[in-house]
């Protein structure tokens, strides 16, 4: 698409199961078919294209509006099981005779462990197995490993596991735990980001260091160079930069600061792993069984077919719960060791400490621009932490939403004693738009520009461009004064918007298995794991649509890796990459259908159809019957078909999704209170497969980021390396009185990109742009900026005593 | 969490019997397990006293109120005449924690909680209130501490209720096997940590906390109590003002102003109270009453912004007091 967006970005952003929509290295000799697709946002840009499909490929669904499951807000598939209790998750599994184990996780921030005494807890009644981690998952590792000779891995924060205890009650793992002595040669440690860049502060790494992604992102660039601390930079240069800013009529500038988010779902991480002989079976918390087998099957070196991964509910990951991890391999190795099936949930103390977070940032932006609001040259300078990981750039939405000349920037990741940071809901982009969505807004103030009118000159994409015409035309955006801090009194009201971009990544690892059975019954199996989106209800919706049955009427069997492969979840994957498949194997399961009954009804298969329920004679010659009854003549008791994944119809394509966020705030200039009152959500996901599952994410990541903007905080004490608010009452996170009225509206815009025309909406769901959209409008309301997250009593009553003088670019 | 024998108890006398031996009170448990849970308290034995019908209820008396120890928040917040003649204690009652909490948590416990200090709170750090020579938040994070009357430690009162029974001038009733019913008024109730870090208030191991009673209100009396957080769900103070005050037509006879959040103990500010004795409420006094509560204020290297905030919370408290005002949306409860 627009050539500024950078092919390098999309690379870097290391989706790395997510990417590869593998280039064929032979000649395609796939017969096709030339179809006519909708493409475009119905009531403003709608038009047919032709695309060339494999043949196999089913009919071209209409809008949402002609279908009459798919794109309507069916009730969801579980939501009965869930809110009753019925749903069981990995904590709710029971095995006979089955073991709790307890982690024994470090108590200081950095250390060479001397010896790790497990006699006294395997004396403890009740404990069947102790096992001292010689392996530690999460973080970077040294690209020397030689550089550190060591038995056990080095302590690089306080709450890294050491050991793990078995036991057959909780109670008796807890206490046993507590009785492994580990001895410790402290080390000095650093963790304050700013202290760490410091010339003469300890080194939490003695070389350097790099960290993978996982499936859902995050990790950070490998081959840069390491200083001290200091990983990076990073630099990515498109024009002169210099040359850009000087022929700039405007440049605004500004140092943005944003903290440490914890992912904190509600349910934590953690396992019940059961060795047998023949087979590891592994209930796991997980948004991907696949990497959960790939990496347990790796670490024990046995084969992938005797590793099954069941994830039958779970409940939130954001980004953070990605393969074994360090729970899941020690639970195997425990149940091994035991012959038991072993239990490892973590707890929330441990949550906050060692499964990730979103790193810090420490931003400076510089932006340029001609008058009329053409942007000239972006220039950013960026540090953050993800404690001893990697992954803290922030440059997303610095290079992908707008046009320009020229960009250039700079990303440095800081090690801190801290633990790693890992991929969380659109990695990067939150504190990213955050600084970019800020100073877009104070260059509109400078340039006099109404904000969108600005975005309609700089911003290329055309469905932003319909979203920023619904905001214009919104109740909210005309009860914007556009001169800030207008309101006299003590609480003043201001309204302020934000945009965002994230990517389509597709998961070719996606397949399912349809299964019509002759009593008329349905089945969908797929090894994909509902994160919380809703995947299940959406799949049955697929089969409703071609066999025209009620949703709930589908059986709808997926989070096991006994079922087809699918998608890991994560960077808003799942719906696009895995309906398609569904879809094909549904309409294939329909046409072997028709031509297994055709005999029975002395008709040719090519005469008949599936249309509403009803099995339809083309040519008139039978009667219509119902697919129950139909089903009754087929040969044998079941017709099953699989279908994996094929490529995006037109791959030539660079498409990105994204949508625009306004808040209104209320700010109390004595309390330096920040509340939000209003948020109106305008996204795209391609075709909304359903829109009330749309809303509903779109719905958590507005609060979600409210809560990233306003409240959470993880809180480090420098002096100890401890964190002082491991809980969910100090780390505070929006409750229900912080919840605003959140207006969605979805914009459908179709693709012509597969067989469902379904997108992503995980990342982009309010997550990226409400923390800038809250930033603008706290400015709207007070005419001062507010370029430090989270915006405390503290931080607003700071910034209202001193407005923050412009800072100069390092 | 430790391995621990329960006593369950029915009876006051049978709860007294068990209180020995390193034997701790256990009514609604919403404080205690949390700290039992993090490694922080290890009882080896908990006396439930939470199915003791003596210790419940609400009784009005010819001489003012009896409150039973296991009253919960939401019994005391919803009573119609607490609403009615202490608005201050409704108040504080019903902004603490959560609905869920409240409806467990009893004003006993709730008046008997430790401080909320995040180090205190944490099993990896000993400091002087648990009988070590350090107190970590002066060099540490300390943006939710004390501005005033700290010199050992500056952790905050952490009970609203008992900024409000500081306000209402209330008396809490102490039992012991040993040495009978005592009655002592809140103003000594707490232990300062500059006097004795470790003890929290003057109740000894074996005593139990049975009642709080509170004296009838003096005609024209009107009060309010409101607490501000960082946000309004589930959160602490980070600041709070009570308000009493004894109106004689447009006149303030007497007022009381009380503190939770800015101080070790709950403080009564003579400086506020002075601006208003005598006075009629204005905009001006009250402004001034919230300004003079702050004299002194020394605040540690994060927490500036609190002098600035119970100034605000103070003047608008009063002017709610006083019915001038409506209640703050942007307060907690």
């Amino acid at each position: 698409m627009a050539p500024h967006m950078s092919e390098n970005f999309l690379r870097d952003l290391v989706l790395e199961e997510a990417l590869p929509q593998d280039e064929e290295k032979k000649p395609d000799t796939t017969p096709k078919k030339t179809v006519q697709m909708p493409v475009g946002v119905p009531g403003y840009t709608l038009q047919d294209e032709a695309r060339e499909v494999p043949e196999s490929e089913p009919p071209v669904w209409p809008t949402n509006k002609d279908l009459k499951f798919v794109g309507q807000s069916v009730e969801r598939w579980d939501g009965a099981a869930k809110v009753s209790g019925r749903a069981k998750y990995t904590a709710d599994v029971q095995l006979p005779g089955m073991l709790y184990a307890k982690f024994v996780n470090a108590s200081v921030p950095h250390a060479r462990v001397v010896s790790v005494d497990t006699s006294d807890a395997e004396r403890y009644p009740g404990v069947k197995g102790v096992h001292v981690i010689q392996h530690v998952f999460g973080g970077a590792v040294l690209r020397d490993p030689s550089l550190e000779q060591v038995k056990y891995p080095v302590v690089r924060f306080a709450g890294q596991p050491i050991a793990a205890v078995a036991a057959t009650t909780p109670y008796a793992a807890e206490e046993a735990a507590a009785l492994v002595k580990v001895k410790y040669e402290t080390l000095p440690f650093v963790v304050e980001m700013d202290r760490a860049r410091e010339e003469n502060a300890p080194l939490v790494f003695p070389g350097a260091a790099d960290q993978a992604g996982t499936a859902g992102g995050g990790g950070g660039p490998r081959n840069v160079s390491q200083t001290g601390n200091v990983h990076g930079p990073s630099i990515k240069k498109q024009g002169d930069i210099a040359q850009a800013l000087k022929e700039a009529d405007v440049v605004v500038e500004g140092h943005y600061i944003t903290q440490v988010q914890t992912h904190s779902a509600l349910e934590t991480h953690g396992v019940v792993a059961d060795w047998k002989p023949e087979m590891l079976t592994v209930w796991a918390s997980t948004q991907g069984t696949a990497s959960v087998r790939e990496e347990l099957a790796a670490f024990f070196n046995i084969p992938a077919s005797q590793v099954r991964v069941i994830t039958e509910f779970m409940g939130g990951g954001f980004g953070a719960k990605f393969g074994a991890g360090n729970h899941g391999v020690v639970a195997a190795a425990l149940s091994k060791k035991t012959g038991a099936p072993v239990r490892l949930m973590l707890d929330r103390e441990e949550e906050h400490l060692s499964v990730g977070n979103r790193p810090s940032s420490d931003q400076l932006l510089r932006i340029g621009a001609k008058k009329d609001g053409e942007i000239t040259g972006i220039h950013l300078v960026s540090y953050g932490s993800a404690g001893c990981g990697t992954g803290a750039g922030c440059a997303g939405p610095a290079t992908n939403l707008y046009k320009y000349a020229a960009l250039h920037t700079e990303e440095n990741d800081v090690f801190i004693n801290a633990g790693p940071g890992a991929a969380m809901r659109a990695p990067g982009h939150p504190p990213g738009a955050f600084a970019l969505e800020q100073t877009i807004d104070e260059l509109a103030v400078k340039l006099n520009m109404d904000p969108i009118d600005l975005r309609d000159k700089t911003d290329p994409h055309p469905v932003r461009r319909v979203e920023r015409q619904v905001v214009r035309e919104s109740d909210l955006w005309k009860s914007r004064n556009p001169k800030a801090g207008a309101d006299t009194g003590p609480v003043k009201r201001g309204v302020g918007l934000s945009q965002s971009v994230w990517y389509r990544f597709v998961s070719m690892n996606s397949s399912a298995e349809v299964r019509v059975h002759r009593d008329g019954s349905l089945e969908v199996l797929s090894a994909v794991q509902d994160i919380g989106s809703g995947i299940k209800t959406v799949l049955a919706q697929i089969l409703a649509e071609q066999f025209g049955v009620p949703p709930a009427q589908v059986a709808v069997k997926i989070g096991d890796t006994n079922y087809p492969v699918g998608p890991n979840s994560g960077g808003s994957v799942t719906t696009l990459s895995l309906t398609p498949a569904v879809r094909d194997a549904a309409w294939q399961a329909s046409q072997k259908f028709l031509a297994d009954i055709a005999h029975a009804y002395g008709a040719s298969a090519d005469d008949l159809v599936l249309v509403d329920g009803e099995v339809r004679s083309k040519s008139g010659k039978i009667k219509p019957v119902s697919f129950r009854r139909a089903a009754a003549k087929m040969t044998t008791d079941q017709i099953t078909v699989q279908a994996k994944r094929i490529p995006d119809y037109d791959k030539s394509k660079y498409l990105t999704y994204g949508g625009v966020d306004v808040a209104e705030v209320e700010v109390d200039t004595e309390l330096g209170r920040v509340q939000v009152k209003r948020v109106l959500s305008v996204h795209d996901c391609g075709r909304p497969m359903n829109p009330s599952l749309v809303i509903s994410q779109i719905n958590g990541g507005v609060i979600q980021a409210i809560s990233y903007a306003l409240y959470e905080n993880r809180l480090l004490d420098p002096n100890y390396g401890l964190m002082v608010n491991p809980n969910l009452e100090t780390y505070k996170i929006a409750g229900s009185r912080e919840v605003p009225e959140i207006d969605v509206r979805l914009v459908e815009a179709y693709l012509g990109q597969s067989s469902t025309d379904a997108s992503g909406i995980g990342e982009a769901a309010g997550v990226i742009s409400v923390g800038a959209a809250v930033g603008n409008a706290v400015y709207n309301a007070l005419g001062v900026r507010i370029r430090r997250l989270p915006m405390t009593p503290a931080v607003v009553l700071a910034a209202l005593r001193r407005p923050q003088p412009e800072m100069e670019l390092a | 969490m430790n391995a621990f024998v329960l006593a369950d108890c029915t009876t006051v006398d049978g709860a007294l019997s068990q209180l020995k031996d390193g034997a701790v009170v256990k009514a609604g448990g919403v404080d205690l397990l949390d700290r039992m849970k993090n490694g922080t308290a290890q009882p080896e034995k908990l006396v439930n006293i939470r199915n003791i019908p003596a210790l419940r209820g609400i009784e009005e008396t010819d001489k003012g109120l009896k409150i039973g120890a296991l009253a919960t928040l939401t019994e005391i917040s919803e009573h119609p005449a607490i609403r009615k003649q202490y608005q201050i204690l409704s108040d504080a009652c019903g902004s603490a924690a959560t609905p869920h909490i409240r409806n467990m948590a009893t004003v006993g416990g709730n008046l008997l909680q430790p401080v909320q200090c995040w180090y205190y709170r944490s099993a990896d750090f000993q400091c002087l209130r648990k009988g070590k020579d350090l107190c970590f938040a002066f060099n540490g994070l300390n943006q939710y501490h004390a501005i005033m009357d700290y010199r050992t430690c500056p952790a905050v009162a952490p009970s609203s209720a008992a900024v409000a029974l500081f306000g209402l001038d209330a008396n809490v009733e102490l039992v012991s096997s040993k040495r009978g019913q005592r009655v002592v008024s809140i103003k000594d109730f707490y232990v300062h940590p500059d006097a004795n870090p470790t003890k929290f208030a003057v109740i000894e191991p074996d005593e139990l906390l049975t009642a709080v009673v509170i004296p009838k209100p003096a005609a024209g009396t009107r009060s309010a109590y409101q607490k501000y957080g960082e946000k309004d769900s589930f959160d602490w103070a980070i600041a709070d003002a009570g308000v009493v005050l004894e109106m004689d037509g447009n006149i303030c006879r007497k007022a009381i102003v009380t503190m939770g959040a800015a101080s070790p103990v709950v403080r009564r500010s003579a400086q506020a109270e002075r601006e208003l004795t005598g006075k009629p409420i204005t905009e001006a006094t009250a402004r001034a009453a919230g300004k003079a509560a702050m004299e002194g204020a020394t605040p540690l290297s994060m927490n500036a912004y609190k002098v600035d905030l119970f100034p605000v919370a103070i003047y608008r408290t009063v002017r709610l007091a006083a019915g001038q005002m409506d209640r703050d949306p942007r307060a907690a409860g």
